[in-house]
Formats: C-alpha cells, sequence, structure tokens
C-alpha cells in the first residue's frame, strides 16, 4: 500500500461520520429523489407515465387547499372505520363463543376456519350483486376482511392461556365471570392485538380495492377518476395518502400495545 | 406490624374434629386406581408431611384436596378455607403482585390484608412490582402471600421449593415454619425430601399404592437440625418406608451432610431424587 493511500483513508472515514446515523440512511433516498426530479425536468421521463416531486408535492397541495383531499379522505376513514367496527365485533364475539366454550367451538370454528381460506377480495362480484353499488358491499368488504384475522388470532389466545395460571386462580374463588373478565381475557390481549394489526392492513387493502367498485367518492374514486384525465400525480397523492394512514393504523396499535402490555418484560423499564 | 391476619385459636397439637377427612377415596384414571380406598385425616393445626414415590398417587390426593380434580368417590369433608402453593408461583403476570395477592378476596380492606400478607413474607417493597419482574424466590413468597391472606383453615403445599435453589430453599422453609406458628393452618406438605419433611412437619405420612402405607409421628424438638440423633433415626426409618436402602445409599454419598449440620446438596436437586445428589438418585432404583 502507498503512502498516499495510507494518508487518504482515515480522512475519508473522518468525513463519513460527521453524517449522523439517521441522515446516512437519507443519503440513498434523496439522491433518488434528485435524480427523479431531473429525469423529468430534463424531459427523460414522460410526465404522463410518472410527474416530477415537485408537481406530486402542488398537487397535494392543491388537493388539500381546496379542500377535496379532506372530504375524500373521510368517507374513506368513514367506510374502514364502519367496517373495522363491524368486523372486529364479529371476529370477537365469534372469537369469544367458540373460545369459551367446547360447544360454541363446535358449532363455530369448522365453519370459520372453511371460511376463511377463500380471498375475501374475490366476492366483490357476489357482493355487487348482493348489496349493489353504494356504500354496502364496500363496507361489507371491509367487515369481511377484518373479521377473521381477529377471530383466529383472538381464538387463539384464550385457548393458550396459561392452563396452570387458570388451575391457581380457580383455587382462589373467583367466579367463572370474573375469572373470563379478569385472567383469560387479559391473558388473550396480546393475541388480539396481534389481529388488530392485521385486520388494520386487510382493512385497507380491502378499502383500495372496494373503492373501485362505482365509487363517487374516496380516496381510491380520486385515484380512479385522475386515471381518466391522466394525472398520475393525483394517483400518487392518492397512493401515498394509502400508505400514510397504513402507517398511522400500525403506530396506533403499537401505542395500544405499549399501554395494555406493561407487565410484560420487554416494556418494562428498571 | 401484619394485625390484620389474626391467628387462628387453636393449639397446633390438639385433637379433636379433624379439620380434613377423607374415608374411602378411590380415584381411577383408566388403567387401575390411582388411589385405592385412602383414608386420611389432619387436625386443625397441625403440619403434615406426604412422602412417597413418583406416581404413587399423592399429587392426585393434593389435587382432590384442592378440589381441583372432578369429585371423586368416597368421603371427602373439607374445610371451605382452602389455599394451594404450587411447586411453581402460578401468578398471573399482567397483575401487580398485590393484585395477585388479594385476587378474589372480598373483604373490603383486602388492600390491607394483601400488604400485610406481603409484609409477612418480606415482599412489602414488591407489592406494585409486575411479576415476572420477581426472582424465583420472590414470586414463591407472593405466592405464599396469595394463599396466607385468605386465612386457610388447610394450606396445601404442593412441592412448593423444588424449584428453588438450594439457600432460597432453606430460607423458603423457615419462612414457611413461621408462618405456620404463627397463623396455625392445617398444612400438607407434598415433598420428595426426606430432610425437609423432618424438618418442618410433625407427622410424616407415606403413600403407596394409592394408600397410606406409613404414618410416622415426628416429635422433634424445633428447631431441628440434620444431625440430631432423633432427627438421623427418623430419616432412616422414613427412608426404608420408602424402600431407600440406607447402607447402600452411605456408601455411594458419605458427606451429604457437613459438620456444621450444613445442607450441602447442590442446588435445584430434581424431584424424585429424595434429595439426593444427582449422582446417586439413580442408584436406589427409585
Amino acid at each position: 500500500m502507498t503512502a498516499a493511500a495510507a494518508t487518504q483513508t482515515p480522512g475519508r472515514r473522518s468525513r463519513a461520520l460527521i453524517l449522523p446515523a439517521g441522515l446516512r440512511r437519507c443519503v440513498v433516498p434523496l439522491a433518488l429523489l434528485v435524480l427523479w426530479q431531473a429525469s423529468v425536468g430534463f424531459g427523460w421521463i414522460s410526465t404522463r407515465s410518472i410527474p416530477s416531486p415537485s408537481q406530486i408535492l402542488t398537487a397535494f397541495w392543491d388537493l388539500t387547499v381546496s379542500g377535496e383531499l379532506a372530504v375524500h379522505l373521510l368517507v374513506s376513514l368513514g367506510r374502514v372505520s364502519a367496517g373495522l367496527a363491524i368486523g372486529v365485533s364479529a371476529g370477537t364475539v365469534c372469537a369469544l363463543i367458540a373460545g369459551l366454550s367446547r360447544r360454541g367451538e363446535d358449532a363455530l370454528d369448522a365453519l370459520l376456519q372453511m371460511l376463511r381460506t377463500l380471498p375475501h377480495l374475490a366476492l366483490v362480484p357476489l357482493f355487487i350483486l348482493w348489496f349493489g353499488i353504494g356504500e354496502t358491499p364496500k363496507i361489507a368488504l371491509v367487515a369481511l376482511g377484518t373479521a377473521f384475522p381477529i377471530y383466529l388470532n383472538l381464538f387463539a389466545g384464550i385457548r393458550t392461556v396459561d392452563a396452570k395460571v387458570v388451575e391457581a386462580v380457580s383455587t382462589l374463588g373467583l367466579t367463572r365471570r370474573e375469572l373470563i373478565a379478569q385472567v383469560i381475557l387479559p391473558g388473550a390481549l396480546p393475541a388480539f392485538l396481534t389481529g388488530l394489526r392485521y385486520a388494520l392492513g386487510v382493512a385497507w387493502l380491502s378499502l383500495v380495492v372496494g373503492e373501485q367498485i362505482n365509487a363517487s367518492s374516496g380516496i381510491g374514486y380520486l385515484a380512479m377518476t385522475a386515471r381518466e384525465f391522466l394525472r398520475t400525480d393525483v394517483i400518487i397523492v392518492a397512493l401515498i395518502v394509502y400508505a400514510i394512514l397504513g402507517l398511522l393504523a400500525d403506530l396506533i396499535v403499537r401505542l395500544i400495545e405499549r399501554r395494555a402490555l406493561v407487565w410484560r418484560p420487554a416494556f418494562i423499564k428498571e | 406490624m401484619s394485625h390484620a391476619l389474626s391467628p387462628i385459636p387453636v393449639s397446633p397439637y390438639t385433637t379433636g374434629k379433624p379439620v380434613v377427612s377423607v374415608r374411602g377415596l378411590v380415584r381411577n384414571f383408566g388403567n387401575g386406581n390411582v388411589l385405592d380406598g385412602l383414608s386420611l385425616d389432619l387436625q386443625p393445626g397441625t403440619f403434615t408431611a406426604l412422602l412417597g414415590r413418583s406416581g404413587c398417587g399423592k399429587s392426585t390426593l393434593l389435587r382432590t384436596l384442592a378440589k381441583l380434580d372432578p369429585a371423586p368417590e368416597g368421603d371427602v369433608q373439607l374445610p371451605e378455607e382452602r389455599a394451594v402453593v404450587f411447586q411453581e408461583p402460578r401468578l398471573v403476570p399482567w397483575m401487580r403482585v398485590l393484585r395477585n395477592v388479594t385476587l378474589g378476596l372480598r373483604h373490603p380492606d383486602a388492600e390491607v390484608r394483601g400488604l400485610a400478607a406481603l409484609a409477612e413474607v418480606g415482599l412489602s417493597h414488591r407489592a406494585r412490582a409486575w411479576p415476572l419482574t420477581l426472582s424465583g424466590g420472590e414470586a414463591q413468597r407472593a405466592a405464599l402471600a396469595r394463599a396466607l391472606v385468605r386465612e386457610p383453615r388447610l394450606l396445601l403445599l404442593d412441592e412448593p421449593f423444588a424449584a428453588l435453589d438450594a439457600l432460597t430453599r432453606m430460607r423458603m422453609q423457615g419462612l414457611v415454619e413461621t408462618l405456620w406458628r404463627t397463623h396455625a393452618p392445617a398444612i400438607l406438605l407434598v415433598t420428595h425430601d426426606v430432610d425437609e419433611a423432618l424438618l418442618l412437619a410433625d407427622r410424616a405420612v407415606v403413600m403407596a399404592d394409592g394408600k397410606i402405607a406409613a404414618d410416622i409421628p415426628i416429635p422433634l424438638a424445633r428447631p431441628r437440625r440434620h444431625g440430631d440423633p432423633g432427627f438421623i433415626a427418623l430419616r432412616s426409618r422414613l427412608l426404608a418406608e420408602l424402600g431407600v436402602d440406607e447402607e447402600h445409599l452411605a456408601a455411594r454419598e458419605p458427606q451429604r451432610i457437613d459438620a456444621k449440620g450444613t445442607d450441602t446438596r447442590a442446588a435445584g436437586a430434581k424431584p424424585g431424587s429424595y434429595g439426593l445428589p444427582a449422582g446417586a438418585a439413580a442408584a436406589p432404583s427409585l
């Protein structure tokens, strides 16, 4: 190795250390963004295929200022909330019935295990025939998609609560209702929250598909109409909104977990 | 500091109406009777150790007395105030230690009683802790407090020290003895450890083939020491009842107890070993 190379190496290393770790991870995405902007600016890529980042930002701004985005966002959120409320409730009720009684399991589990193998998005044509093209099929799609992850996880959670702990607690004179409310259900909560996180992911996916069924509002509608006017910038804004909503939902479940599962060693700070 | 828990006004050595009365108890798990016409009385406030080889039915008897198994054949009279401590602490992980102790208590001053019980087992400072942060000994003391706070007339202990290291086990044995003297419940201690039985109990009951094979009083003065002549004599007798050839043992394991009477057993002796070191455990066809 030559002397010149030897002296150069430490210099380069120290320069890399100036950037903190978090910033260093942003270097490549930022460079790509600049490259993207330049490619569109110099006309190497047609704006009909993909608009420049600045055009997307402008579209985002215009949609926000005009209030259009907020309106569609609210409609989409309304659908997801309604679907989730129905799906999570149904999944929870079924899991409680099947999880807490042998007879309930006999009645429900086989049926639900069969139904869950069906890809629920494949039911869209059937749902249009059953429910028409209004709000119902969209909400039903979200509800159906979210019920299964909740059912499967909560059922397994109830059944895997530590039998030895339950046995010990049963010597303490609790009623069955107290035992379920204070021991079995809290014990199944971690599994429920895992199910909820899956359910939220499925909910957005179902919404994307559902809102492409003849919708007249919602984020999906925004994207579909933008396609007709070749507004790729608006389509990408819609995609970004979906991504942010998904991230937020995940964040909320994480916060709930942090609060509800404080007793777990992973969350205990001592 | 723990006056909320009043001792039961019965002398530990009274004989009279038994607190537990079992007559002709039969339990069958398909292939033969696990309990085969077993009869047993426990007097109020007495400390009884239940010994026997693995599979002799002593766990089944304890589970029957704890009402953990479905109603058996035979006549079983039990007090309402019962409590069980298992080999594992079996605390509810998502309830703080104090809540675990007071779980199921219907008194209006349950918290005060719970804190008093925790103070008695020396765990006041952990009342607000989560169970999964406790050490093995601490968790077992919490389980003991959970049993104690119910002021049981019958306390069932299912090998409660088997999973603890040797030092913690000795401390826990002392604690159980103190608590028994203070509160005077009838205690039934299931154990594999002959020395443990001789340290703590007034009476050793040996089970074999689903029946009581021997019922041996332990009239030793307390505090008891491993080296006392009475202790050694009873130890031989109990080992003989359990079918252990002691001379055979002695040849293999000459220095189990040192001069000061301190237990030199390795930490974490396995159940089934009768407190013998791991190497000797397999020898006398246990």
